[in-house]
């Protein structure tokens, strides 16, 4: 089995690209102030980059996966979160199947 | 008044994150399959494939660098795009660090190595329950590290003749997890805000120009919303 001197020099480049990005925190966390503003930002995190990485696919895919991720965030006021997925996937499979 | 618990936790920990993330795992094997597919079709060998699976451990840049990927290869776009598809993680990171206080200062570079969506949207939800192990981060990211190895791993020996996962749902899986998880913060100061701004930055820009851009731009907006909203005393609790 082989290994391309290039192919390995891009795959330790974007190695580097991709863990630069995870460990920026370490060096920016320490400029966050305790509280105000740039505290309340930082707390919105959670919420602001999972709805950016759900919404396009929700919003815009079509009819199948709006009510998939409508199920979805239904079932996630009750439900187990491995219920939610089941659930949420189901819908979209199945609707999708049935040419939604 | 409730005893302490007397056993240590070191062990199970690891299992519980382990067993936590494990639906995670197993639905990330039919795109691990056909990352591994594509790769092969690009003229990437299986120890090339599991390299980058390795180095990179980001399915979402390495579908996008072998949608690049050519003979000679770009290098510099295929980096460029990883390091923009990657661009989350620098909010990721931020957001999780001052939730990491019982990782040894010495292992957070090791812990951050692993931040995969799935680990740190997992993270930050059992953040939020109790503190965050390192055994129970450790074991989240064994178990999707592992899993992601291996399915990509097969997909490039087995090469072509993997089918379109999106027709079966399984792409859905990932996206009502991470609803899952997002309702998971309802209860926070600021949600509606700042969903309904992240859901509208996001939505129009991928209007514009669908990819990363997109999740940044969403990201963003919610963020900035957060910010500039008017502080309340209750928001102190």
């Amino acid at each position: 089995m082989s290994v391309d001197p290039l192919t390995l020099l891009t795959i330790v480049l974007m190695g580097l690209a991709t863990y630069s990005t995870r460990v920026a925190g370490l060096f920016l966390v320490s400029r966050v102030p305790a509280a105000g503003r740039v505290r309340n930002a930082l707390e919105a995190v959670p919420a602001a980059v999972l709805t950016a990485l759900v919404a396009p696919a929700v919003l815009t895919g079509g009819i199948a996966e709006l009510a998939a991720g409508a199920v979805a965030g239904l079932a996630a006021l009750r439900l187990p979160l491995l219920a939610v997925v089941i659930l949420g996937a189901a819908t979209a499979g199945l609707l999708r199947a049935a040419g939604l | 008044m409730p005893t302490p618990s007397p056993t240590p936790r070191r062990r199970s920990d690891w299992s519980e994150g382990a067993l936590a993330i494990l639906p995670v795992a197993g639905a990330a094997l039919p795109f691990g399959v056909l990352w591994g597919a594509l790769a092969a079709q690009k003229g990437l060998s299986p120890l090339e494939a599991l390299l980058m699976s390795a180095t990179v451990l980001a399915g979402a840049s390495q579908f996008v660098a072998i949608d690049l990927w050519a003979h000679p290869i770009p290098i510099a776009t295929v980096v460029v795009a990883t390091f923009l598809v990657n661009t989350r993680h620098i909010l990721m990171g931020t957001s999780i660090l001052p939730k990491m206080e019982a990782i040894p200062r010495r292992w957070k570079p090791v812990a951050l190595f692993f931040l995969v969506d799935e680990v740190w949207a997992l993270a930050e939800k059992r953040a939020r329950e109790g503190p965050l192990t390192a055994g129970c981060y450790g074991g989240m990211a064994a178990m999707i590290s592992v899993a992601w190895l291996a399915w990509t791993t097969a997909g490039a020996i087995l090469g072509t003749g993997v089918g379109d996962p999106t027709r079966y749902g399984f792409d859905f899986a990932f996206t009502a997890l991470f609803i899952g998880l997002l309702m998971s913060f309802r209860a926070a100061p600021g949600f509606t805000l700042t969903v309904a701004a992240a859901a509208a930055g996001s939505t129009v820009v991928h209007l514009v120009a669908p990819g990363p851009l997109a999740i940044a731009a969403g990201a963003v907006a919610g963020i900035l919303a957060a910010a500039l909203r008017p502080a309340r005393r209750e928001d102190a609790a």
